[in-house]
This record gives C-alpha cells, structure tokens and sequence, in this order.
C-alpha cells in the first residue's frame, strides 16, 4: 500500500491501463506535452507517444464523437474533457450518439468509450469551472456515470471503466486533486462499477453522498460521533445505474436519511434517491428523506464569500446530521 | 417562388471513361434500378397506409451507386445517412431486409425494429448505425479513419450526408480532425439543392460545398453527382489517396432530389413543378442506361428482363416484410448495456 493523491492515483490507473492494452489511448485538450491543465496525463505522452496520448483541438462535441467512432472501430479511448462545465457541446454526441448505440442497433455494435470530466466547485472557479453536471447525465439510460471520492477507487473505477463494453462518464472531484490523499492498493485491481460502499457504519441515520461531498460527510460523521450520533456514510460512487439494494439496505437499518450533493437542489440526483426510498422503504423511515445540496441558482459565483454560501462543507452538513438526527 | 438551382445544361457533359469491366458496370446500373424500383414502392405502400414512414433516394441512385463501387465492400467502414438506400444496397442490405425496416417487423436488422425507417446499421458490412440529428456521423466517421489509421490498416472510411448538413457544428469539427490527422476519410456530400424546404442560397453564402475544404486543408472535389460513372471516378482518385495515407477528400456530388423530402413533406409549397421536371430530365438512371446502350452492353430486351428481375424482387420482399410478425414486446426492454463480462 502507498498512499497517493487522488490526481496520483488517476495517473496511475491511466499508466496501468495504457501498457495493459494497447487498444488503449487518451486524446482532450493538453493531455500531451502539457500532461493535461490538471497534470492527469504528465508523463504520459513522453512514455506512449503521440499515437496513444493525442492532443485534440479546442472542440469538445468532436473529443467525444471521434472517441465514439474509434470505439466503434475496437479501440478504447480515453477522452478528456478539460473541465465539465465544457462538456455540455457533446451533451449531443454522448446522449444521443455513445448511449443509443447498443439499444438502436440491438446490440450490434457497442461504444467501449470513457470520457473523464473534472467537476465541482470551491476552487474559485466561478460559473464555469465549477459545474456539478451528473443530474444531465445520470438520467440517461445506457451511459454509466461514475464518481470516485477516494484515490484508491479512483484508480480501480477508472480502470473498470477503461474495460467496459460501455460508454462511462468518469467524473473527478478536482477540488480533491490534491487535497484527498489516500491508502492505494500495490498490484493490479480493479473496482467494479455498480456497487455503492459503506465507508463508514453506522446505526442512527444514513448519509448518501459521492466525490467532494463524501469527503466532507466523513467529516462531519467524525464530528456527530463525538456529540454522540453514529452516522452512517455511503458513496455512492457509481450514479448511473443507481445501486437501489444498497441504500434501501442502509435506511431499513438506521431509518433515515440525508443525500449530500453540491449539484443544485431540484431533479438533482438527491431527488432520485428519495423517491427510491419513499418507493421501497416507507414504512422503514423515521423522518423525511433531507437533502442538502447546493442552492437553485445558475452557477456557483466567483466571489469568495459567494462562493461560501453556495458551497455545502462539512459544518453545514454536520447541522443537517443533527437536524435529522434529533427528528 | 425562387428557383434554387441551376438550369439543366442543354447538352449533358461527357462522361468519363471508366475502368469497370462490363459486368461491374450491368451490376452498377443494376443496384441503381433496383433502388428506384423498391423506392418507389415505398412511396406506393405509404399512400396506401401501410407503411408510416419514407425517406426517399430517388435522383441520388448515381451519386451513391458510383461511391459504393469505389469501395472495398465489406472491408472499408461506411458512416451513412438516411438517404442512403442505394448505397446500402450496394453494400449488401437486401430488399427484404429493406422492407422489414419499412414495416418495422420482426428480424429487422439495422436495430431490430427500434429506430425509424433508413436510419441505417448493418454491422456484417462496416456500416455503422445512424441517427436522426444531422451530421452526428461525421465524427464518428472520421473517429474511425483515426483508428484505422493508429492501427495502421489499410481501410478507408466512406461517410455522406446532404449539403444542409454541412452547417453542422459536427461538420466542421469532424473535417478539422480528419485534415489534423489526414485521415483515410471521404466525405460524400449530396447536394441535392434543398435542406427541406431551404434552398442552398438560405444554407450557405458560398456556392460550393467543396469550397469549404480549402479552410480544412484538404482538396474538395465537386462532380456532376447525376453521372454514376463521373462520381465512380471521382471516389476512386479520393479512396486511393486515402487508403495510400495521403489524407481526406470533400467530394461533393451535386444531384437533386426527384421528391419531396420525406413522405411527411410536400414539396409544392417551395419549389415549382417546372423546376422538378427539369431534373427529371437528368434523372441519372436514363443516363446511365443510355451509356450502357451506346457502348452495347444493354439492349431493350435485356432491360425489361433486368426490370422484370428487380420488380420480382420488391414483390417478393414486400409480401415477405408484410407477413413477418411485430417483434416481441420481450425484447423492447433491453439491451440497454453490453455484458462486462464479454471484455476481459
């Protein structure tokens, strides 16, 4: 075991995938010389060359609609969007195009793409650099969205995805690049896509929560255990398809629950989440599924103390704990 | 009511010589008449009411014809739209298959009766499925020349599309990578004068298509694209440069749809009849037929006995599609995903 960043730990997977199959390559904007604006890929380009490790122009709907047909054609790219805020030109080319193919052609042909998107905020991004985007992209049948909170999934959720039959929106906490570091397993492994993960147990409430706001719900779990509240905190990790078994299991032991998301509130995935449970374990819950998440306005703003107000962090998501725990 | 193309020429330019063997060139006119003799029935069947959906190739049978012969059938990839009818013909989608799609029955083999009629998929080809929005192609296309060309193998990739198309965003980026990448790439874009309603001049400011390609770095080609033979030539030039390494080629074939846009469309209301007649006069299957008179490879008997043939086929795929069940509900569920365990 080594302990790594996350950003470390997505290289890493990358590398390992990269010299697994040569089927592999990595194309977005930077990712060569460069190593990508978040240094994903530095070193890669040196190691793999310019056939595998492949500078795109400044055009995102084409990164993964090229990504697509080279997936079609049996190869396995790795397709960078530089930020997730840009992603919304390919908005077509991944719902309409990567996630229709094997349903539209009956399974005649299939799109073994994954488009890695760094996402959310609290870095001074302001409006477009700040994007949460999993709400769009969640809802589409057919595309996997994934989340890591943690390096050592990121690395094996990454290489999963880089061996699915199926197009994977992998999205990275970038605000935890640097700042989550973590134990990552020597050798090869990998982490299925699918399963959600208890990272911490529990027995009076159950909180739902994937990338940035894991991190801070651990957080805040630590500080309800010393005012006396066992929390329990699920990452979700995989968004698209949902794991229902495992959240349904988690409030018929605790009844009740909390989703954390720093996407704005309405029809974001907390939404989801509580119509699975008010569905499914109705008669399980002691109080009402709460969601805090981040507020319904447009973007998340620039300014520091703006920005503050928009961000959930682990003191608001500790007085939601309470707030439900005294329910 | 303006008129959006050119008057036909008096006189029709010469066509070119070709170095198809006889056989291939019976064969070439042969796809092109049996393409118009199912088309038409399509458009039979929907005035009847027995189809809901039609999307025509009649007037572009030459330009498609001639591009599919150009090819590698089977072995180069082929990103098509839904105007394609005869080019997948040529590639190998039977009329059977053909009227299946129509009717949406069960076996249909572009998406096993999921999509609408001519969004077309046929893997046993390289013929890669199809959308509705225009133009998401083209980077799947040229994401195929790029592999093709990492993998180092000695395919090329054929994609078309109408000349509205070419406002897509999706155009223009796709284009780009292939020029970056000199892909082994042809672009085959039908001009057939109208994006539905729209004539050329509400498209683009430009009088060409093909003017476009000096902006990407690639040669674009215009060619009558009503003369099978002249567009054969013209993508033979293209695949060779691209299957040698030498990069993409924007051909453009300028043709003219004999037809409303779809069987939901009425082209009266914006384009003249005397226009549509005209046109007629170029229709490329005459053409063609008459090229094969004049070098004596086709006599009138042997015509009717071609005809004949091609009307035998459409009835007989159009009894069979008529008479195949719906799909079972069962499969309407799934697939949504491909099983992981299939990738090790």
């Amino acid at each position: 075991m080594a302990e790594m960043t996350l950003i470390d730990a997505i290289r890493q997977g990358l590398d390992e995938e990269l010299a697994r199959d040569e089927r592999v390559f990595i194309t977005g904007e930077d990712v060569g010389r460069r190593g990508g604006v978040f240094r994903a890929t530095l070193g890669l380009f040196e190691k793999y060359g310019p056939e595998r490790i492949i500078d795109s122009p400044l055009a995102e709907l084409s990164i993964v609609g090229v990504g697509i047909g080279a997936a079609l054609y049996g190869l396995r790219p790795v397709c960078e969007i530089q930020f997730a805020d840009f992603i919304h030109p390919a908005f077509n080319q991944i719902v309409n195009e990567a996630a229709k193919m094997y349903y539209r052609t009956n399974g005649d042909w299939n799109v073994p793409l994954v488009i890695r998107a760094p996402y959310g905020g609290g870095i001074s991004g302001g409006l477009y650099h700040s994007q949460s985007i999993e709400a769009f992209f969640a809802h589409v049948p057919g595309l996997k969205v994934v989340v890591p909170s943690n390096p050592a999934d990121a690395k094996g959720l990454l290489k999963s995805a880089v061996r699915d039959p199926n197009p994977v929106l992998f999205l990275e906490p970038k605000k935890g690049y640097r700042l989550i570091k973590g134990e990552v397993p020597d050798g090869e492994y990998t982490v299925p896509i699918g399963p959600a993960h208890i990272s911490r147990p529990g027995r009076d409430l159950s909180v739902f929560a994937y990338g940035m706001m894991h991190y801070y719900c651990l957080q805040a779990a630590e500080t309800l255990a010393a005012e006396g509240v066992e929390v329990e905190v699920v990452d979700l990790r995989t968004l698209c398809p949902v794991d229902k078994a495992a959240i349904l299991a988690s409030v018929r032991k605790t009844g009740k629950a909390l989703v954390v998301h720093e996407d704005n509130l309405t029809l974001g995935y907390g939404a989801e989440v509580a119509a699975i449970l008010s569905d499914e374990a109705f008669t399980s819950l002691d109080a009402p599924v709460k969601r805090l998440a981040g507020p319904d306005v447009p973007g998340v703003p620039f300014s520091h103390p703006m920005q503050d107000w928009f961000m959930p962090n682990p003191e608001k998501i500790a007085a939601a704990m309470r707030e439900l725990a005294s329910y | 009511m303006a008129t959006a193309v050119a008057p036909a020429k008096a006189r029709l330019p010469e066509t070119p010589s070709t170095d198809l063997s006889p056989e291939a060139l019976l064969d070439l006119y042969w796809q092109m008449l049996r393409s118009r003799r199912l088309d038409e029935r399509a458009w039979a069947l929907h005035r009847q009411g027995k189809i809901t959906f039609h999307v025509s190739a009649i007037g572009q049978e030459a330009a498609q014809a001639g591009a599919a012969f150009a090819l590698r059938r089977g072995h180069d990839y082929v990103a098509p739209f839904y105007r394609d009818l005869t080019l997948m013909l040529c590639l190998g989608l039977t009329p059977r298959e053909f009227g299946l799609n129509l009717f949406g029955r069960q076996g249909e083999v572009t998406s096993g009766g999921r999509q609408m009629q001519a969004h077309y998929s046929l893997r046993r080809a390289n013929v890669i499925s199809t959308s509705a929005p225009v133009a998401t192609q083209v980077p799947h296309a040229a994401g195929i020349a790029l592999a093709i060309k990492l993998r180092h193998d000695d395919r090329v990739v054929l994609t078309c599309l109408g000349e509205g198309s070419t406002s897509q965003g999706e155009w223009y980026e796709a284009m780009n990578w292939a020029a970056i990448h000199q892909l082994p790439l042809i672009c085959l874009v039908q001009n057939n004068a109208y994006a539905i309603s729209e004539p050329v001049g509400r498209e683009m400011a430009v009088a060409n298509v093909a003017d476009r390609a000096a902006a990407f770095g690639m040669p674009g080609v215009i060619v009558d694209g009503n003369d099978a033979l002249a567009v054969y030539k013209v993508m033979q030039t293209a695949v060779e440069r691209a299957r040698s390494g030498h990069g993409p080629t924007l051909v453009e074939a300028k043709t003219y749809r004999l037809t409303p846009h779809s069987s939901d469309d009425d082209d009266r209301s914006y384009r003249t009849r005397d226009e549509v007649e005209l046109w007629k006069k170029r229709d490329p299957l005459p053409r063609l037929r008459q090229y094969l008179e004049s070098a004596g490879l086709l006599n009138r008997a042997q015509h009717d006995a071609l005809d004949a043939r091609a009307l035998a086929e459409v009835n007989d795929a159009m009894t069979f599609a008529q008479a195949a069940p719906y799909p079972d509900l069962s499969i309407a569920a799934g697939p949504v995903y491909a099983p992981v365990d299939e990738e090790a």
